[in-house]
């Protein structure tokens, strides 16, 4: 490997690399503004400058400068110092001094840097430009002024995003960072051009002036919007969540996150649960103490013959709730408990059966992907960037049976539905045989209904058929839009022997008491059973709800998530349940000691203990399966295909869980974002 | 050179016209296919042939037919200059050099001129018939002051030409470009100074080159 020298210390570095990377590599922070690791290199802020020999005797920009071997590097001379104080001065001639009133304030590069790296003072005197403020959509708040060009945000709108929207007109004194038109970014990613920005002048536009950096309370926790389980760092301030920033991991979201799990924060705080209720004999709903709601609970279960009670767990559990559920119903002797409000076929036979195998990083080294019944753009915003960056590598061919839509990069349709699979046209064929690491990636959109099973049949016929699963590659996906269905069907929460699916169980008079836990994605208008609603939200669950026992939303209990790869990782508590609230397990374990069906553990970690002892695989946390051979062509049952057209069954993903459905931004994106298109496609 | 911004009145559509089109199409063609968006500047000087302007409607057709998103083509189209992003004059569209070498020779003088007969710098006339603007360098500052008229130079101005040619203009005239003191290009005034010798012109001072320059081997 080339060696250079970094302040007269020898490094090694790999060829390719440039300057600045190697005097990371060195231990040496060099200062940037427009540089970062997953954008391309723009060059353009200066703020990166080093003195590197051999070489003209004049300051170089080492983010845009390749490193070679023999290569002296000096971070430290008079002359770098002086080079940076030249560009921060220049920097800051037209940058207000509104740092007081400025969201980024406290956590700004420009801010950090002047401090670092800049001049004491200003000797400009003149005035300063002024730049309108633009309009970028509901999640993007402007102050132009602020701006550097650094052009991070119009890089990651247009190669990560790949929505390029965002671009810089104009030139010199006058370029001005705007939309065309000053449209909405039309992006799901749109939240990370606000990360992205070293200034202020893009900035959170739904957390505009409600906190100053210093103010919060980090906690380090996981993401339950989508199925993949992003990695998250939520703010808090008080009792309430003022925040959701996206944590750094290879594996899963890189260092972006999703609009809808940044900014749907505001629907903690609205339509809560905050105290039991019971409908009382005027059909109206009345509050009512613990012990009452329980108590009537307790009877009900009791009254009922254990065959006729059943329980639906919804999108958001974590798996310690839903672990005491399924104990508790098992213990009353119940087989009807169900974690798949979608009816999708998925569950039995091996745990790959139901799992992303290839990774969401590793999806990456896929060179065929055939999409069925799924809209990545949608359901899992950052794996769609990922298989965007595959295929802008070069790296990849994407097919799709479904639904079209724009899923940012060209793919080519093979057809609507089932149809499709019975009978895959032959190029389609060939691209998946010819490739060598084929992979499959199907929705929930073909796993549904009736057909489900026969399709998941197929799927696995074909999967056999062109080697999706081999040595050392496991390409067979399921992409799972809810944070709880991995963990729920890992443990086994499907109906037992003999048992009713979710989607029986709300027909009418299938049982006498129907137990949703934070099920609101189901319609259980027609059962006429005695309902039982437990969660965070009065949404549709709560609406039809008989007894309403208020839980903890996803940062307000400490749990275990299985995200669609099959990874469990532990999301943390960052604020208490509101008002009367309870973390969901334990009132599960209360209800349980008043039907007389006592759970065996008294505290989380008994609870979790218990998991782990029953379930192995909860055992590790933040850990990928490797790529592991199974059966395959054994899952589903054969059957006719019939005809049906695969549709994602996402259709509005700012409105899919009962926490975005509270959350007034939420509300926005889906206005601006979901009901234009719907309204041009009927 | 101020903010740059697309008309606030914009006509409601824009339509290749069958020349702009098959010229479009040339260009385009130069390009691989995947590379199409590499003929956006040539195609914007074409609009603004045919329109005199580039419109916004005509923004979004050029994105539309080189497949660039139209942010892009806002970009370029705000970049240069030359590119005029509201009417101009339809009979001439006046821009005088105010660089240095012109400034120095009178170009303030055509300014007024231009203010007097046309109006306000950057506003079309009244009539609809003329812009005028002050533009940075263009090259010609051997035949200061002058001004760049339509597609044509105009050079080596005074007050009373710059009337006389903006009066033929709106009297639907085509003044003849180039110098008005009657000279051929940069040469000097009143004809050439050196190289005046007809031998030079006849062959005659022409000999065999019986040895290369430089040609020697580099000495070890």
């Amino acid at each position: 490997m080339p060696v250079a020298k970094v302040n007269g210390v020898e490094i090694e570095f790999e060829p390719g690399m440039t300057v600045l990377q190697v005097a990371e590599r060195a231990g040496e922070e060099i200062p940037r503004f427009c540089y970062h690791e997953r954008l391309s290199i723009a060059g353009n802020c200066r703020m990166c400058l080093v003195e590197v020999k051999p070489g003209p005797p004049k300051p170089q920009a080492s983010c845009a400068l390749p490193a070679a071997d023999g290569q002296e590097i000096f971070t430290d001379t008079p002359m770098v110092k002086k080079a940076r104080e030249g560009v921060m001065e220049f920097l800051l001639i037209n940058h207000p001094l509104d740092c007081p009133i400025c969201d980024q304030g406290g956590e700004c590069d420009l801010q950090d840097q002047s401090m670092y790296y800049g001049r004491d003072g200003s000797r400009y005197a003149e005035n300063k430009r002024a730049v309108e403020e633009k309009n970028m959509g509901p999640t993007v708040k402007t102050f132009m002024t602020r701006c550097i060009q650094c052009t991070r945000c119009v890089r990651f709108i247009t190669e990560v995003a790949g929505v390029p929207d965002i671009g810089m007109i104009s030139r010199g004194e006058s370029a001005e960072i705007t939309t065309y038109l000053e449209k909405n970014i039309d992006s799901e990613l749109s939240g990370n051009v606000n990360d992205l920005c070293p200034v202020g002048a893009l900035t959170h536009r739904p957390w505009q002036y409600h906190y100053r950096p210093w103010e919060l309370k980090k906690t380090e926790t996981i993401d339950v919007m989508d199925g993949l389980g992003s990695n998250i760092r939520a703010d808090s301030k008080g009792a309430e969540v003022m925040r959701v920033l996206p944590r750094v991991h290879e594996g899963i979201n890189e260092e972006w996150l999703s609009d809808l799990s940044r900014y749907v924060v505001d629907g903690l705080q609205r339509r809560r649960l905050d105290r039991p209720w019971v409908r009382g004999a005027d059909g109206r709903l009345a509050p009512a103490t613990w012990e009452e709601a329980l108590g009537l609970v307790a009877g009900k279960l009791k009254a009922a013959p254990a065959n006729r009670i059943g329980v639906v767990a919804g999108d958001l559990q974590d798996a310690e709730s839903m672990k005491a559920a399924l104990d508790l119903f098992r213990a009353l002797g119940s087989p009807n408990t169900d974690c798949r409000q979608d009816g999708s076929a998925l569950g039995h036979g091996p745990r790959e059966g139901w799992l992303f195998n290839s990774g969401i990083a590793g999806i990456e080294n896929a060179d065929a992907v055939l999409i069925v019944g799924a809209n990545p753009r949608v359901e899992a915003p950052l794996l769609n960037a990922r298989l965007r960056k595959a295929w802008l590598a070069g790296k990849s061919e994407i097919g799709l049976v479904g639904e079209q839509a724009d899923l940012t990069y060209p793919y080519s349709w093979l057809g609507a539905g089932s149809k499709t699979l019975a009978k895959l046209p032959k190029a389609a064929m060939d691209f998946l045989s010819k490739a060598e690491r084929p992979a499959i990636i199907v929705g929930a959109g073909a796993l549904g209904g009736e057909t489900g099973p026969a399709v998941l049949n197929a799927l696995g016929a074909l999967a056999k058929k062109v080697g999706v699963v081999k040595d050392g590659w496991n390409g067979f996906n399921v992409l799972h839009t809810a944070a709880a269905r991995v963990g729920g069907l890992d443990m086994g929460f499907v109906p037992g022997e003999g048992g009713l699916a979710a989607v029986d169980m709300v027909k009418k008079g299938a049982l006498d008491v129907l137990f949703l836990l934070g099920a609101d994605e189901i319609d259980a208008s027609a059962s006429g059973a005695f309902k039982v609603y437990l969660g965070s939200h009065g949404d549709r669950g709560a609406h039809g709800a008989d007894v309403i026992l208020p839980g903890a939303a996803y940062t307000e209990k400490g749990g275990l998530y299985v995200n669609t790869e099959g990874r469990v990782q532990m999301a943390e508590r960052v604020v208490f349940p509101k008002g009367q609230a309870k973390e969901d397990w334990a009132i599960l374990r209360a209800l349980s000691a008043m039907v007389g069906q006592t759970l065996p553990y008294d505290t989380l970690d008994q609870l979790r203990a218990k998991l782990m002892a029953d379930h192995p695989t909860f055992g590790r946390i933040d850990y990928l399966p490797a790529p592991a051979s199974f059966d395959v062509a054994g899952l589903g049952k054969k059957g006719d295909l019939g005809d049906v057209g695969f549709a994602s069954p996402v259709r509005d993903p700012y409105l899919n869980n009962p926490i975005a459905r509270a959350s007034v931004t939420m509300a926005e994106l889906s206005a601006q974002r979901i009901a234009p298109v719907a309204m041009a496609a009927e | 050179m101020s903010v740059r911004r697309l008309a606030k009145e914009q006509p409601a559509s824009f339509a290749f016209s069958k020349a702009t089109k098959a010229k479009a199409d040339w260009w385009i063609s130069k390009y691989p296919e995947t590379r199409r968006a590499s003929a956006v500047i040539p195609i914007l000087w074409l609009v603004q042939k045919q329109e005199g302007w580039v419109s916004e409607p005509a923004i979004r057709a050029i994105g539309d037919l080189l497949g660039m998103p139209y942010i892009r083509v806002l970009e370029v189209a705000t970049f240069y200059t030359m590119f005029q992003l509201e009417p101009v004059g339809t009979a001439a569209l006046i821009q005088v050099c105010g660089t240095t070498p012109c400034m120095l020779r009178g170009a303030g003088d055509l300014m007024k001129v231009c203010e007097k007969k046309i109006g306000p710098k950057d506003t079309l006339s009244k009539d609809g018939k003329f812009t005028w603007q002050e533009v940075e360098c263009l090259g010609a500052c051997a035949n200061a002051p002058m001004a760049q008229i339509n597609d044509y130079y105009f050079e080596d101005l005074t007050p009373e030409t710059i009337g006389q040619i903006i009066d033929d203009f709106a009297a639907g005239k085509a003044p003849q470009p180039g110098s008005r003191v009657g000279r051929n290009s940069s040469e000097p005034e009143g004809g050439a100074l050196t190289l005046t010798d007809p031998k030079l012109y006849d062959g005659s001072a022409a000999q065999p080159i019986r040895k290369l320059p430089n040609s020697d081997p580099v000495p070890a």
